[in-house]
């Protein structure tokens, strides 16, 4: 890549807080180092995986409403979280996890557990049992929800 | 308290780790050779490991072996230490602040809340230097930006001990030992022989430049085999792990170009500037393959003619870079 075809695409996602550094060369084929704020085909695959994570999230929430799944599920899309992840904070099996997943298993979980799943998705007790404000469509959008 | 470090962008969290903890202690290296001769390039597809459902596309070798590679060849010792008692782990970090050793580490990006929104996946293995403390917070120098920023302590220390594969455990590390002397032009040539064999020799396909024509053969069967709503997604994944953050452009080929270059004057060897600007012409071929990809995920249509073509230009880049490593493995085999 010469320097001159470093892109500089102003449609991006770095919110101005990043313009990363790329290796692109002079006439005689040397290298120098360049910043560039954004380029295309990048933030397009970006928006992509984003997509997808908000696709997630929604069909979460409508299950969540439905009384098909538990919070649990919501929180895991809205954090991108896989249930190893989870497993990992709460200190069980990812398929127990999977499990809490149904309102069924979810309704019985102790105050201790819940507080563990809190603690995962960095919220209180409070919210994560709240099965009401899961119906304001703005809930949830995530913290990335620029992307 | 506030150590005096001087802070350098670079493209990849590790190089640049590695390059600005050695220039505290007077270690000069840029990010192109720490990356070299920590023999940091490589390509690899695994069909069979999926995250989140998509098959790993890789650029370059493991986390942390760029570091591992690069200490032991010029004989660099590294301290680290990783915690099971998070409390305990973000003390022993204030205690080497105060001694006034800037400190590397391992984060997830999903937890370092001064990075853009649109970065913070899940990816446990963000390496960052934290050089001090002051008004609660503490100093970071994240090589990926271009200047240094802080963050609160409450999520520094999730990002240290966040869970998911691979777990960071709060992993500290910084140089102890310096050589008084070593051999730079061994260390690069061992070097490159590394990185020329495993790209250009390694019998299994999924690796190397048998990686890429193996990837190239695949994608053409993807529209059929999985519809086109998930052929589009695998693509994006590919190009992202070629483009997102921390490749310095195609995949990491600029970077090692720029190794490959700055090796030759050191060398003085034309040959090998010569291997650097084919190093450079095919990473443009990436970067032509990034954006006609794009192209395809961005209308969403996936046919069958377009994957094709796809698949075509990956090929011949896999034919390119088997070709280049081959001379490369020969250059270097010829100098030790």
């Amino acid at each position: 890549m010469k320097k001159e075809e470093v892109p500089q695409d102003t449609d991006n996602l770095n919110e101005g807080k990043l313009a990363k550094l790329y290796y692109a060369t002079d006439e005689k084929g040397h290298y120098e180092k360049l910043n560039s704020i954004g380029w295309e085909a990048e933030t397009v695959v970006m928006r992509q995986a984003w997509d997808v994570v908000h696709e997630n999230i929604e069909y979460a929430r409508e299950k969540v409403l439905k009384g098909d799944a538990s919070p649990v599920l919501f929180y895991k899309e809205q954090n991108i979280m896989t249930y190893e992840i989870i497993a990992g904070y709460v200190g069980t099996l990812s398929f127990i996890v999977w499990l809490h997943t149904k309102p069924f298993f979810f309704k019985r979980l102790s105050s201790k557990t819940l507080d563990k799943y809190a603690f995962a998705f960095r919220i209180t007790r409070e919210e994560l049992t709240d099965i009401t404000k899961f119906k304001d469509p703005r809930t949830g959008a995530t913290e990335n929800n620029n992307a | 308290m506030k150590i005096p470090f001087e802070h350098r962008q670079s493209a990849h969290c590790e190089n640049g780790v590695v390059s600005n903890l050695l220039r505290f202690h007077g270690m000069e290296f840029d990010e192109p050779m720490v990356f070299g001769i920590g023999a940091g390039l490589f390509f690899s597809y695994f069909p069979f490991l999926k995250m989140g459902g998509i098959p790993v596309t890789s650029f370059r070798t493991m986390p942390s072996y760029i570091f591992k590679r690069f200490a032991n060849s010029l004989g660099i010792k590294v301290k680290s230490q990783t915690f099971s008692n998070e409390q305990k782990g973000m003390e022993a970090l204030d205690a080497l602040l105060e001694q006034g050793i800037p400190v590397g580490m391992l984060t997830s990006v999903f937890y370092l809340t001064y990075l853009p929104d649109a970065y913070r996946f899940h990816f446990n293995a963000h390496n960052i230097i934290v050089y001090g403390k002051e008004n609660g917070k503490y100093l970071v120098s994240d090589p990926t930006l271009e200047g240094v920023t802080e963050i609160l302590p409450e999520d520094l220390q999730r990002a240290r001990f966040a869970k998911g594969i691979p777990e960071p455990k709060g992993k500290l590390y910084y140089p102890v030992v310096f050589p008084k002397s070593y051999d730079l032009n061994k260390a690069m040539i061992k070097a490159i022989k590394h990185v020329a064999f495993f790209m250009a020799k390694t019998p299994m396909p999924i690796l190397g430049a048998n990686g890429i024509k193996y990837l190239a053969n695949r994608m053409r069967n993807w529209p059929k085999k999985l519809g086109p709503r998930k052929s589009v997604l695998w693509l994006g994944n590919v190009v992202r792990m070629q483009e997102e953050i921390g490749t310095g452009g195609a995949g990491f080929r600029f970077i090692y170009a720029a190794f490959l270059d700055k090796a030759s004057v050191i060398l003085k060897d034309e040959e090998l500037f010569n291997m650097s600007k084919e190093l450079t012409a095919i990473g443009d071929l990436w970067r032509a393959f990034a954006y006609e990809a794009s192209r395809v995920c961005k209308n969403r249509k996936s046919d069958t003619v377009t994957f094709d073509q796809l698949a075509d230009m990956l090929y011949e880049i896999g034919k390119k870079e088997q070709v280049l490593f081959d001379q490369l493995f020969l250059w270097a085999k010829a100098r030790l």
